[in-house]
């Protein structure tokens, strides 16, 4: 155990954690050459094509120190966007240590500080690493003070770095060793691992991803989940180094897999502790605290007979991400499906993008909505975050919204534009404080239905990228809410209403209104598209009819070109969703809740 | 019995609208009729029977009136040798009026033509340059007038509309000199942008723009108005015939899973028995080098399953005005037509698209403009 070192990288977006941690892992020659391939970690097809990671991942590296003896590091390079907090925080639970990553050239930013917060809350000992020195813009002086102030950490022991160029790995290995604790626990005691991912192998079953605190695990053991009392025989246990690597047994300290057939997805949940069926341990892991979803909406497939696929990818995909919380719903126009939470709007993004890639289907989303607190005449109160839940208004006395602290840092040029947009969404300036001299650190309270709207893009496409952006959420605070409908040829379809606050209803029905024009193809007859508030319709598009549509020539050499063509177009409708006699498409859905590119 | 397709794949020049294959080098022409004789021999020696009897030949193109005459004799002469020709069979040749020689109609005559279709597209010189004719409409006229004395009886004529910027009055002006020539058939072709041709990528490049839709579909309909007024029969989406009997035999046969077999590049052929489609490459050079080894010119075939030959029976019945005959369609699909697209059934008679009655399902006239869009609600319900 003395020999074991187990730590995260953890810093704000993009500041080069997935690519040290593919120094790291060249460095210690886990990856041939050949295999290897940019930000290796970031395996998944989603992280690849928006280049940012979303899943904490765990690899084990053997390493030969400088003082001659051979360590295991067991490294987790975690994200950096806001929405996967979480990812983060459950990877630091296995962890004695963190490096903390600081961009040479970007300084001290949201995440920086709300991560070594998590950090420091988990009692582990942080070591400050300043990337991207290779960068004629980088600064390290200037982020070295931000350490001291800033981060109150010492900027002495500060590990300069070029993940890019490969410059201080060796610093970070050997600080890994020398400055971070080895893990503690009893190798000889009850098992006592902490469950924190897992992932379904459609062969295997359940993949747990565990650390073990005390005793050991080895395959032939009949563990035993602790919140359940379900138990399984182990078959196989090891570790990450890209691919899963068996080995014979797994001690104290350890990080690592297991695979028991366990082909029941709900029997294993995340934050749950293993310990062996006839030796238990007397005190389960504390787990981790429950995430609190801020937005919330309903996913149903395209293909109402989908539904079973879908409760089964979900359960599956819950396995491999805490973070979502899911119910089931029902529809007048998308018959079933699940009321989900979500961290974030890129959260939801990602979560609807797994679902369809990983099992193949086909889905709508219905508007995103955080949580309204509504109390009626009669003093009920109610909690409402699904649009076709909200209660007639006449019997509304009080509407609250919950509402966050921002914290934005910015370069000072860009504070005209920070303020503008957080004023245009209802925000109120707290605070602000100059960082130094250029940088400063504005503090607002907004609604946070505003924020996940589409703040998070705004800001960053109005400070050109440099703004950065850390929330909270402090409470509710009275509010006056509508529900804007939307009508096709009219009839509402509940799926596309949502709930805005009343100086914003007018511009919300008017952008859906446009936004479905451009989604929904033409038809046979004309579409008319409204959106409505109680009786009043606020906004209004029409959709002109199709003239013309039919093929001049069909001969004995069209036919089959023509036959494949329909058959593609049909497979191509499997994408839309009947509303009345109007195709709409998934799109369409989708493009409501966007704001123009 | 067979229909027999030979596609003449030369031209004088492209026009700017088509995609049809066809080559500008009338040089090949020799080793193209030696191919396509040798392509005959090889089909007919590996076909029953059954496939040996024809009632329609048809000379398509590209312009198969290029085809000098002792080359058209050479192809005639091994169509009756190898096949059983029958006495009163339908044997089309399309003419463009811009190849026309002294003496050629007298020529085809004697060959056993006994249907032209005149490729004359528009009376309006100006619309012929756009399009990329290579004729004038007064060379049309004069061709119409010689097949008249050649003693052909049977004459279609093929028009183009829809053409940019062109209006009510041109185009009932075309059909109206149409019509004075007395012609049997009618072809009416709406312009179409195909991709690949000139006229598409100027239409990408915005030099020209094509009608609108809206004045698109109002010529079609005072295509099919004018010419049922002059007593025309609409048969297919395009076609029209002066009565029953002068309606295309051979185009019929497509649309109606009868047997066909096509010769020379890019020609299709289809075999009922065996729900089998193939066809040939589209290549002339291709072409004349898989015969000069002996191998058949085929590129690809498919065999159509059940699902493949439900999709093609709705969209070709929808497209003959006749309809889709609802007791053969449950026949040869062991269903129920009625019940299987009830609800489109219900939900385009209610507004007008199609008639459904017990017998058949056809388009109305507000559903023949919109007939793609129609076909693929049918389609939709076929899995
Ligand atoms: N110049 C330079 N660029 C770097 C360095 N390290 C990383 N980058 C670049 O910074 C960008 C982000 O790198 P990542 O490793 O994906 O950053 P990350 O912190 O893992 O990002 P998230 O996982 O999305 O939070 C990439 O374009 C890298 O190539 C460095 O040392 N120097
Ligand atoms: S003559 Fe006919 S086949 Fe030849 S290019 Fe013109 S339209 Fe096409
Ligand atoms: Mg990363």
């Amino acid at each position: 155990m003395k020999n074991i070192r187990n730590f995260s990288i953890i810093a704000h977006i993009d500041h080069g954690k997935s690519t040290l941690a593919d120094r790291l892992i060249q460095a210690t020659g886990i990856v041939s050459d050949r295999d290897f391939k940019d930000q290796i970690l970031d395996s998944m097809d989603i992280e690849r094509e928006r280049g940012i990671t979303i899943k904490s991942q765990t690899v084990n590296l053997p390493y030969k120190a400088k003082d001659g003896k051979d360590y295991q590091l067991n490294l987790i390079d975690t994200p950096g966007h806001v929405d996967f907090t979480y990812e983060v925080s459950r990877a630091l639970k296995s962890c004695e240590g963190a490096f903390l990553l600081v961009d040479a050239s970007q300084g001290v930013e949201a995440q920086t500080l709300a991560n070594l917060y998590l950090a420091l809350d988990n009692n582990l000992e942080v070591i400050p690493v300043i990337n991207k020195i290779d960068l004629p813009s980088a600064e390290i002086e200037w982020v070295k003070g931000q350490i001291n102030d800033d981060l109150g950490l010492d900027a002495e022991t500060a590990i300069l770095t070029s993940a890019k160029n490969g410059i201080g790995i060796i610093d970070v290995l050997e600080g890994a060793v020398n400055l971070l604790p080895p893990p503690k626990g009893d190798p000889d005691a009850p098992l006592r691992a902490l469950i924190f991912d897992s992932h379904y192998d459609p062969y295997r079953g359940t993949v747990v991803h565990f650390r073990v605190f005390d005793g050991s695990i080895k395959p032939g053991d009949t563990i035993k989940f602790m919140s359940n009392d379900i138990s399984y025989k182990v078959e196989e246990v090891g570790v990450f180094q890209i691919v899963r690597v068996p080995r014979k047994q797994l001690y104290a300290g350890e990080v690592g897999y297991l695979i028991a057939g366990i082909k029941t997805v709900g029997d294993t949940r995340c934050g749950d502790t293993i310990t062996l069926k006839n030796r238990p341990c007397e005190k389960s892991v504390s787990g981790f605290r429950e995430p609190t979803p801020v937005v919330f909406s309903s996913i149903y497939p395209v293909a109402s007979d989908d539904y079973q696929e879908l409760t089964d990818a979900i359960e599956k995909l819950k396995l491999n991400d805490a973070s979502l919380v899911y119910e089931k719903d029902s529809s007048a126009a998308l018959g079933f499906g699940y009321r989900c939470g979500f961290l974030g709007l890129l959260h939801l993004e990602v979560v609807q993008e797994r679902l369809e890639r990983e099992y193949d289907l086909s889905l709508i989303l219905t508007a995103p909505s955080v949580q309204y607190e509504i109390v009626l005449h009669n003093g009920q109160e109610l909690i409402i975050d699904n649009p076709a839940l909200y209660p007639d208004p006449t019997t509304i006395a009080i509407t609250r919204e919950p509402f966050i602290k921002a914290t934005i840092i910015v370069p000072e040029r860009y504070m005209g534009s920070v303020m503008k947009l957080s004023l245009d969404r209802r925000g109120i300036n707290k605070n602000y404080q100059y960082l130094n001299s250029s940088r400063l650190e504005m503090v607002f309270e907004l609604p946070l239905a505003e924020v996940v709207y589409d703040f998070y893009d705004k800001l960053k496409s109005v400070t050109q990228g440099y703004g950065s952006f850390d929330y909270e959420i402090i409470g509710k605070k009275e509010t006056d809410l509508v529900k804007l409908d939307i009508l096709i040829n009219g009839e509402r379809v509940d799926a596309l209403s949502q709930l805005v606050h009343r100086d914003n209803a007018v511009a919300r029905g008017r952008h859906a209104c446009a936004k479905l024009k451009e989604e929904i193809p033409r038809q046979m007859f004309k579409i008319a598209i409204q959106g409505s508030i109680g009786a009043k319709v606020v906004s209004r598009e029409t959709i002109s009819a199709y003239r013309k549509d039919v093929t001049a020539k069909c001969y004995g050499g069209d036919i089959s070109r023509k036959r494949k063509l329909l058959d593609k177009q049909k497979k191509g409708k499997k994408r839309m969703k009947m509303i009345g006699q109007v195709e709409l498409p998934q799109s369409a859905f989708l493009a409501v809740l966007k704001t123009d590119d | 019995m067979n229909g027999l397709y030979i596609h003449v794949p030369f031209c004088v020049r492209k026009c700017l609208y088509c995609n049809f294959y066809s080559v500008t080098d009338l040089g090949m022409m020799a080793p193209y009729v030696e191919a396509l004789v040798r392509e005959m021999d090889l089909t007919a020696a590996l076909q029953p029977t059954g496939l040996k009897s024809v009632d329609t030949l048809y000379f398509g193109g590209g312009t198969p009136s290029v085809l000098s005459f002792n080359h058209l004799g050479r192809i005639m002469d091994r169509i009756h040798h190898l096949y059983h020709v029958a006495d009163h069979a339908e044997i089309t040749l399309e003419v463009n009026p811009g190849t026309l020689t002294p003496g050629a109609l007298d020529d085809f005559k004697r060959l056993g033509i006994n249907r032209l279709s005149l490729g004359v597209q528009s009376f309006h010189d100006t619309h012929l340059q756009m399009l990329g004719r290579i004729h004038s409409s007064d060379e049309s006229r004069a061709l119409i007038h010689a097949a008249r004395k050649a003693g052909f009886n049977d004459l279609g004529l093929d028009l183009i509309y829809g053409l940019p910027g062109q209006s009510l009055e041109h185009w009932q002006d075309d059909l109206e000199n149409a019509l004075s020539f007395g012609p049997s058939h009618l072809s009416c072709y709406m312009l179409s942008f195909e991709p690949g041709t000139p006229l598409f990528k100027r239409m990408k490049k915005g030099t020209i723009v094509p009608l609108p839709d809206d004045k698109a579909a109002i010529l079609f309909d005072e295509t099919m108005a004018f010419l049922e007024k002059k007593g025309f029969i609409h048969y297919e989406i395009s076609n029209f015939a002066s009565s029953p009997g002068t309606q295309s035999r051979h185009n019929r046969k497509y649309w109606n899973f009868e047997p066909y077999t096509g010769f020379g590049p890019s020609a299709h052929s289809y075999t009922p028995v065996e729900q089998k489609r193939s066809w040939n490459v589209p290549n002339l050079s291709d072409y004349i080098d898989r015969l000069k080894k002996g191998h058949l010119p085929v590129e690809d075939s498919e065999t159509l399953d059940k699902r493949q030959q439900m999709i093609e029976a709705l969209f070709l019945g929808l497209r003959k005005m006749e309809g889709i005959l609802i007791s053969e369609f449950n026949r040869r699909f062991e269903c129920d037509f009625s019940k299987m697209f009830s609800a489109s059934l219900s939900y385009l008679s209610k507004n007008g698209l199609i008639v459904h009655d017990p017998a058949r399902v056809y388009l109305t006239r507000k559903g023949i403009v919109l007939a793609d869009r129609i076909t693929s609600l049918f389609v939709d319900r076929v899995d």
